[in-house]
């Protein structure tokens, strides 16, 4: 974890991705949609508790964002957050532009940045030491873009996108921790139990 | 190509097979359409991007497409990707760890280039990847080459797909869409 000390924006404190998780979830109040990323990040928010609104990703590395920009188009109304980690958003930068041409004001984006491909056992990322996910985010397009300085900030930059005008992106540097849970591996049941919190089905 | 300038009918109309795309597509209520462009696709998106019915926009990469789509799904939205074949090749991953475990009816329209005239002899060969892989997964997969079946086959797909929740790929063959020859 000395790397992710190397770059110039990393004046911001090192948080915890279950704490802001959690942090997180405690201010949904109006079934917003949470679309966690491949791994340790779905992990932690299945650990948060699990509601109806949450869709955990059990592959397709690199999704998050998208996937959470197909259900904020579909559900304009809805606000749609997204968790994805630092080394996911590096398989798909793409969609930073994607989304920062669509402009969903629905869309948040919350990058759990560690520098590191934690679950596979702490390699550090290419970007770790040479590269600003926040500046990347803003310089794809998507203006509303900060780190979060510690995790009072976070929460102020939650509320504000509560209410945003244009999709906001979130970045937070985070200890090298393992996530708290794990999600119980059923792509069918996750899919449908989502669809249901969705509002767009019924259960049997 | 023959065929549709032959065609007095408008081209949204099924006139031609971008024509039976875009109605076929609007009649089953698909409206988000991502892509990845292709030469063949040419017209097919602008008509699509001409008509307020649908949300269309390119994406960076087509797993980012399928990405939307099945998010789309699951809000509620149906959609529909259009590739090409290399796009295609990028796809093993999202279809064996998104698509076909969730349930999701993902509908692909695949331009097919590497066959039947190819001069980049890169696309004959990832062309040849696309089918193993669709039946490694045994996905529903059909190779439209003929406009009088090419509406049957592109209805049939998509409320299968929809109807099974399973993914379905149509391959437009340069039988139906006159491809892309070395000329261009």
């Amino acid at each position: 974890m000395t790397s992710a000390a190397a770059t110039a924006a990393r004046n911001t404190k090192v948080m915890n991705r279950f704490d802001l998780t959690s942090r997180l979830i405690a201010k949904l109040k109006n079934e917003e949609a949470v679309i966690g990323g491949i791994g340790n990040t779905n992990f932690d928010l299945w650990a948060a508790g699990h509601r109806p609104q949450n869709f955990y990703m059990l592959g397709s590395m690199g999704l998050a964002f998208p996937i959470a920009l197909g259900v904020a188009l579909a559900q304009p109304d809805r606000r749609v957050f997204a968790l994805e980690g630092d080394g996911s958003l590096l398989m798909q930068l793409g969609s930073l532009a994607t989304i920062a041409m669509l402009a969903p004001k629905n869309l948040t984006m919350v990058v759990m940045d560690n520098g590191v491909y934690q679950i596979t056992g702490a390699q550090p990322t290419p970007a770790a030491a040479v590269a600003d996910i926040v500046a990347i985010a803003a310089a794809s397009g998507l203006a509303n873009s900060a780190w979060a300085a510690d995790e009072e900030d976070f929460e102020r930059l939650v509320d504000q996108a509560l209410s945003a005008s244009r999709p906001t992106l979130i970045g937070v540097r985070i200890d090298d921790r393992p996530g708290v849970g794990t999600t119980r591996r059923d792509p069918v049941q996750i899919r449908e139990r989502f669809m249901h919190g969705m509002g767009v089905r019924e259960p049997l | 190509m023959a065929v549709a300038e032959n065609d007095s009918r408008p081209e949204t109309f099924g006139g031609s097979w971008h024509g039976v795309v875009l109605d076929t597509l609007k009649r089953n209520e698909i409206r988000i359409v991502p892509y990845v462009p292709d030469r063949v696709l040419t017209t097919l998106i602008r008509s699509l991007h001409a008509d307020p019915f649908f949300t269309t926009f390119p994406t960076a990469r087509e797993e980012e497409a399928v990405g939307v789509v099945a998010g789309a799904w699951m809000g509620g939205m149906r959609g529909a990707v259009l590739m090409q074949t290399s796009g295609f090749a990028t796809l093993a991953n999202v279809l064996a760890s998104l698509a076909v475990p969730y349930q999701i009816p993902l509908i692909m329209f695949v331009s097919e280039r590497g066959t039947l005239g190819e001069f980049n002899y890169g696309q004959s060969l990832v062309c040849r990847t696309m089918r193993p892989v669709l039946d490694s997964l045994a996905m529903e997969h059909h190779t439209a080459t003929r406009l009088d079946e090419f509406e049957f086959i592109v209805d049939r797909s998509v409320k299968q797909a929809i109807a099974t929740q399973a993914p379905v790929a149509v391959i437009l063959s340069p039988l139906l869409t006159g491809g892309k020859v070395f000329e261009k």
